[in-house]
């Protein structure tokens, strides 16, 4: 099973992860924030993650993490 | 052997392994000294692209915990500023050598003392000061260095050997002391690698939270107390009787004692206060000196710079007068002789 | 399930002061993995500038000097020559690098010292709020040049790698991008190749990256990609441009 897990507090809402993905389905969300105000990213539909850590890549903020 | 060399074997001998340098008279021998010595004592010479860049490149070897020097002329020391204050906001201990010429601006080659300001006031921007040491000899130029690097070490605090053109070039009889071992441990703050064995170390001088800073500059100006109370270091030369007290440092220290025998000769009871150390300077040893005289005479090789560090030193309680010479001239011994002739005969009431 | 993408060891675990999409947090992750996958963080030193990255020492791991605007080629040759058995890096920008330390890079390089220079052109000063750098494209509104660079007054951008490829003691000058995995890919290629230089005394490497300023640009972190991809890297085209390792020089 693949997954990407978003470290919420580190996250920045950049939303360059969202260029990454080749399944796109990472996403920025508008209904919950982190303590620091910013509106982090998920994952959309976790079935279609294929642990490819492009995402992660593309984070400035070593926000993302990816398992498999 | 001549001052710049003497002062750069002694450096090497001091176990200093770092020199970085550039070309201006008239310090170039010590570099070139450097240059022919340091490869085969296994040290690193390297002429810099400039005096900026020679500065930091002390700042990184000294950043590591190595003993580093670099060493230039007034002109090169101005540009060298910049990394002495960031050598004292960092607490890391270096070596500056600064052969004084003639200023302001390009100024000339001859021997000067007008960087006495620079030196212990202000070199570099903010709230800090550096070591001076300042020699009147080729053997105190040698002395001084491994002296220089120990206590720089011993309170991480950059020194200056503030030295003069004359010294530079000047040959004397010279005794080199023999390779001596730093005593001190930069273990716990050198940014040298922590082998994963310590916490990573940093050496930087940002501090963006002004109470963060504050606290910093105050916990620096402790240590500065410690130094004032135990560093200073001067020569008192005939002073326990003397009528009139001289007050010079370096170079023309050497022609303000001529003066000083010379009147002794005419039963003038004249005494001379030479600092050894300009930062700290000597203000117990300078008011012990001053006990019996009426009038004090500065000399310099100046405008007259040192003098305010005279007349703060005994709150003004005495007449402090100055004779000089500036723009690369040295004061000769018969113009001081006059001049304290003339002030013995009017009791300092000039 | 076993983790397959995560921060770096010697990347400490702390948030960064960086803006919101700003690359520099890439950048740092690339170095980080490099000094990782070759285990050499106990024996690095990095040399961080003045400039938005001024305290990238509380980022890395290994031990770290803030040097003086411009000085890092300059205090990394003092922490090299005194140490050669370390590893020693600097991370600058444009300003520091290209402007007030122009004359420490060119000579640092000239001198074939043995170092790291990562270099981050985002095409402004960004820590004092966006002004002109010397990297700034021609035309580009910035605060001091607030009717876009007009050459004629502001002068030229400066192309540091095609320049300092020119200096016999340069091993590696490449020009990399951040804006897209694969050249992020390539960007960490680049870097670790800088390193294996080092290791192997070859000279000095320059890896400039080609990178964004979202705030002072005054686009959104996805515009600021898009203005990187369409506007820098036509005019500061990437690639090799000297590797005297032979591989791929163009």
């Amino acid at each position: 099973m693949a997954k990407m897990t978003v470290i919420t507090e580190r996250c920045k809402g950049c939303g360059l992860c969202t260029t990454a993905c080749p399944k796109e389905i990472v996403a920025l969300q508008n209904e919950k924030c982190n303590k620091k105000g910013y509106f982090y990213a998920v994952c959309t539909d976790e079935d279609k993650c294929i642990s490819c850590a492009m995402c992660a890549m593309m984070c400035p903020d070593c926000a993302i993490v990816v398992e498999k | 052997m001549k001052g710049n060399e003497a002062l750069a074997e002694a450096a090497i001998r001091a176990q200093c392994r770092c020199f970085f340098g550039y070309p201006i008279t008239p310090q170039t021998e010590l570099a070139a000294y450097m240059a022919k010595r340091m490869p085969k004592a296994g040290g690193v010479f390297l002429q810099a692209e400039s005096e900026i860049a020679a500065v930091n490149m002390v700042l990184g070897a000294a950043s590591t915990g190595k003993r580093a020097m670099t060493s230039s002329s007034s002109p090169g020391i101005s540009l060298k500023s910049e990394g002495i204050s960031y050598l004292a906001a960092c607490d890391v201990p270096a070596l500056i050598v600064n052969v004084q010429r003639g200023g302001p601006g390009l100024g000339g080659i001859q021997p000067s003392q007008a960087d006495y300001w620079q030196a212990t006031k202000a070199l570099g921007h903010g709230d800090f000061h550096v070591l001076v040491f300042a020699p009147a000899s080729v053997q105190e130029m040698v002395d001084m260095v491994s002296k220089a690097f120990d206590t720089a070490e011993k309170y991480r605090i950059p020194a200056v050997l503030l030295a003069d053109g004359l010294l530079g070039q000047m040959m004397e009889p010279v005794t080199i002391p023999e390779p001596s071992e730093s005593k001190c441990d930069n273990s716990n703050w050198a940014a040298d690698g922590h082998k994963f064995k310590r916490e990573h170390h940093i050496i930087n001088s940002l501090y963006l939270q002004p109470d963060d800073l504050e606290k910093l500059v105050l916990e620096r100006f402790r240590r500065y107390e410690i130094v004032m109370e135990n560093e200073t270091d001067a020569e008192l030369y005939l002073t326990e009787d003397c009528d009139v007290l001289l007050c010079a440092y370096g170079a023309s220290a050497r022609v303000a004692k001529t003066a000083v025998n010379s009147a002794r000769k005419l039963g003038i009871k004249a005494g001379l206060f030479r600092p050894k150390t300009l930062w700290p300077f000597p203000v117990k040893e300078l008011n012990k000196a001053a006990e019996t005289a009426r009038v004090l005479l500065d000399v310099e090789m100046s405008m007259g710079q040192m003098i305010d560090d005279v007349k703060l030193a005994i709150n003004c309680s005495k007449p402090v007068y100055f004779n000089g010479r500036t723009g690369g001239a040295v004061p000769v011994p018969a113009d001081v002789l006059e001049e304290i002739k003339r002030l013995v005969a009017t009791g300092g009431e000039l | 399930m076993a983790v397959v993408f995560e921060r770096p060891k010697s990347l400490l675990d702390v948030p960064t002061h960086y803006c919101p999409g700003c690359t520099h947090g890439i950048v740092h992750r690339l170095i980080c993995e490099v000094i990782d996958e070759m285990n050499i963080e106990g024996d690095t030193i990095g040399v961080v500038p003045v400039g938005c990255s001024v305290m990238a020492y509380d980022y890395f791991g290994c031990d770290v000097i803030e040097a003086p605007h411009g000085r890092a080629p300059a205090v990394a040759t003092g922490v090299k020559r005194a140490n050669p058995e370390k590893f020693v890096f600097t991370y600058q920008g444009d300003g520091d690098l290209a402007a007030i330390g122009t004359c420490e890079t060119v000579h640092s390089a000239a001198r074939g010292e043995n170092l790291v220079i990562i270099f981050i052109n985002n095409t402004t000063y960004g820590m004092t709020g966006g002004q002109m750098a010397p990297t700034s494209l021609p035309g580009q509104i910035t605060q001091t040049t607030p009717y876009g660079r007009d050459v004629k007054t502001a002068g030229y951008p400066i192309k540091m790698c095609e320049m300092l490829s020119t200096l016999e003691g340069v091993a590696l000058a490449q020009r990399v991008s951040v804006d897209s995995v694969p050249h992020i890919r390539e960007a960490k290629k680049a870097i670790r190749k800088a390193f294996e230089n080092e290791k192997e005394q070859r000279g000095l490497s320059i890896i400039e990256v080609l990178s964004t300023c979202p705030t002072n640009w005054g686009l959104t972190p996805l515009e600021s990609i898009k203005r990187l991809q369409d506007e820098m890297i036509p005019y500061y085209p990437l690639g090799v441009y000297k590797d005297i390792s032979g591989e791929g020089a163009k």
